[in-house]
């Protein structure tokens, strides 16, 4: 990777420890140690399905509501404490500022995963005292929130290189909700006809599908996930990253940042 | 070439790619979860459960729910599919979610009730949803209608047809033919002019394109039945007098036993074969009908419904 994306990445990193991101865990490990006592006295038979559920959604949401409230401020704030203009007096180019960016918010957001997924682990042994042969799909479940992540970091980028960061929340959070109804929204383009049903489908194709990749329910309650649908997942987040990214470059390529 | 329009045309020809790339990859995540979306029923623990999570944003949830149970119906109803595992509980979420989604009730209940390949072939759960839709909105004559029709046409319950068609007639502004169709299945539940009457209904009650065709096919099937009974009636009878079959229906006329040429409902000729059996010259036009088909006939996965205008 280049040495100058790369500083980027690592500064963006440290900014959002510093800034107390990583707190967020604090209230993860109360919410799962809290989740795991009550439910192990409540739930008759379903402690490990509340678990999982619970815990996965968790680093879900936490994670998501991160990638947007930290991804929105990421070239707004360089902007609004002029730290921007000595970073690209440098020999930094605006496409390497951004994919920096980019890649220093994901790896923050990899690491928060990456402790909360412990916390989901541990719960899960507490409750049910020994691991499942099934519980190596957890790990998929939690790779396909990963890559949400990355998806929903590369939009709230390319909102924030053009709009402010308010709006740039809102788009984000309305377009993960669409998303997250990606596949009926293609339905109903496919119930509808003429001029609709072209508009519903291009508008269908075009939101991120977030809906393939939650497999949250499906984990919890054991059953596999196909290797067809991790690769085609995969593929899809990255290539839908990309282009999101390749979109903010654009527009902060032709940005007036006088 | 400046190294920001080289950024600029690098940057512009990824994002076509990608986007071109990622309908691609969305078609085959669309083969391989083929209806996942629609197994999430599956993990629900109850309706009730789902519209405490929806958060009160009930109706909306309820209407991707109503949506999902048409594309599934669809989907499978094409498919020649003879069961339908994940109907009922569609349907039930979607009218626990919104109780006076009238349409769920009326569609819910011609997709649940009829046996494969006209729909799921679960007459009771149908009863349960129009029940529950009744007790949610007992001021909608359409719904004791539909009950009585269930119980009519697939249970061929007419103690209880004629019950929910009573119960239907007391509704305020309802439909006068309830009070009449009660009566009927009360004395002549298995006549033909009673199913007449329930389809013909069911046609002039609806504004929906595909129950007035259904309806439209239905009616004509029921007239084809007549038509085919009464000529291999007077088919019989000639043999009786004559001693043999006769060779068109010409003879039949000459006998003073027809008057003219029979045609079905569309405008077609019946076909008279040499066995003394009359046919229908496209039995595919006409979905539903017990008589006139030649032997060992198919019908069709699909019914071919024509348009009613």
């Amino acid at each position: 990777m280049n040495s100058r994306i790369g500083l980027i990445a690592s500064n963006t990193f440290r900014e959002a420890v510093r800034d107390r991101v990583l707190y967020n865990l604090i209230a993860f490990a109360l919410l799962m140690s809290g989740a795991a006592i009550l439910v192990g006295q409540i739930s008759i038979d379903i402690e490990r399905l509340v678990v999982i559920n619970l815990g996965l959604t968790a680093v879900s949401l936490f994670g998501i509501v991160i990638a947007i409230f930290i991804g929105i401020g990421l070239v707004s704030k360089e902007i609004e404490r002029r730290t921007l203009y000595t970073v690209l007096s440098r020999p930094v180019r605006r496409w390497e500022f951004i994919a920096g960016k980019f890649m220093g918010l994901a790896g923050t957001l990899v690491v928060n995963a990456f402790f909360m997924a412990i916390g989901v682990f541990a719960a899960l042994l507490y409750v049910s005292h020994h691991f499942q042969a099934s519980d190596r799909w957890l790990l998929v479940a939690l790779y396909f929130i990963i890559l949400q992540f990355l998806i929903i970091t590369s939009l709230a980028l390319f909102f924030s290189s053009f709009s402010s960061p308010l709006m740039a929340a809102v788009f984000a959070f309305a377009l993960f909700v669409i998303g997250t109804f990606a596949e009926d929204l293609r339905g109903f383009g496919a119930m509808a006809k003429g001029v609709v049903r072209w508009l519903a489908t291009g508008a269908a194709y075009l939101v991120p599908n977030f809906s393939a990749l939650n497999v949250i329910s499906s984990v919890a309650h054991q059953r596999p996930v196909s290797g067809q649908l991790i690769l085609y997942n995969t593929a899809y987040a990255l290539i839908y990253t990309l282009m999101a990214v390749c979109g903010a470059v654009l527009i902060f390529e032709r940005r007036n940042l006088k | 070439m400046k190294a920001s329009r080289q950024t600029t045309l690098i940057a512009s020809i990824l994002l076509v790619a990608c986007l071109g790339g990622s309908v691609l990859l969305l078609r085959g995540l669309d083969r391989v979860r083929s209806g996942a979306t629609l197994e999430e029923v599956l993990y629900v623990p109850s309706p009730q459960a789902l519209k405490r999570m929806s958060l009160g944003y009930d109706g909306l949830l309820a209407d991707i729910y109503w949506t999902r149970a048409v594309q599934y119906f669809g989907t499978k109803f094409h498919a020649g599919a003879e069961h339908y595992d994940l109907l009922a509980p569609l349907l039930e979420i979607t009218t626990n979610l919104d109780p006076h989604l009238i349409v769920a009730y009326q569609y819910g209940g011609n997709f649940l009730a009829p046996k494969p390949p006209h729909g799921a072939g679960m007459p009771q759960r149908a009863i349960q949803l129009m029940e529950y839709g009744i007790r949610n909105n007992p001021d909608d004559w359409h719904l004791y209608y539909q009950l009585g029709f269930i119980y009519y046409m697939d249970l061929k319950d007419y103690g209880h047809a004629a019950d929910a068609f009573a119960r239907g007639s007391r509704v305020p502004n309802a439909h006068p033919w309830l009070k009449l169709l009660s009566g009927f299945m009360a004395e002549r539940a298995g006549d033909i002019n009673t199913a007449r009457m329930m389809w013909t209904t069911t046609f002039e009650t609806t504004y929906d394109k595909s129950i007035k065709a259904n309806a439209a096919a239905h009616l004509r099937a029921l007239q084809v039945d007549e038509d085919v009974t009464k000529l291999e009636g007077a088919v019989a009878r000639y043999k009786e007098r004559s001693g043999h079959l006769p060779s068109s229906f010409g003879d039949l006329t000459a006998a003073g036993m027809l008057r003219g040429t029979p045609r079905d409902p569309l405008g077609n000729l019946y076909k008279l074969t040499s066995d003394g059996r009359v046919e229908l010259q496209s039995p595919d036009d006409f979905p539903f009908v017990e008589k006139g088909t030649p032997p060992g006939y198919v019908p069709p996965r699909v019914p071919k419904l024509l348009p009613t205008d």
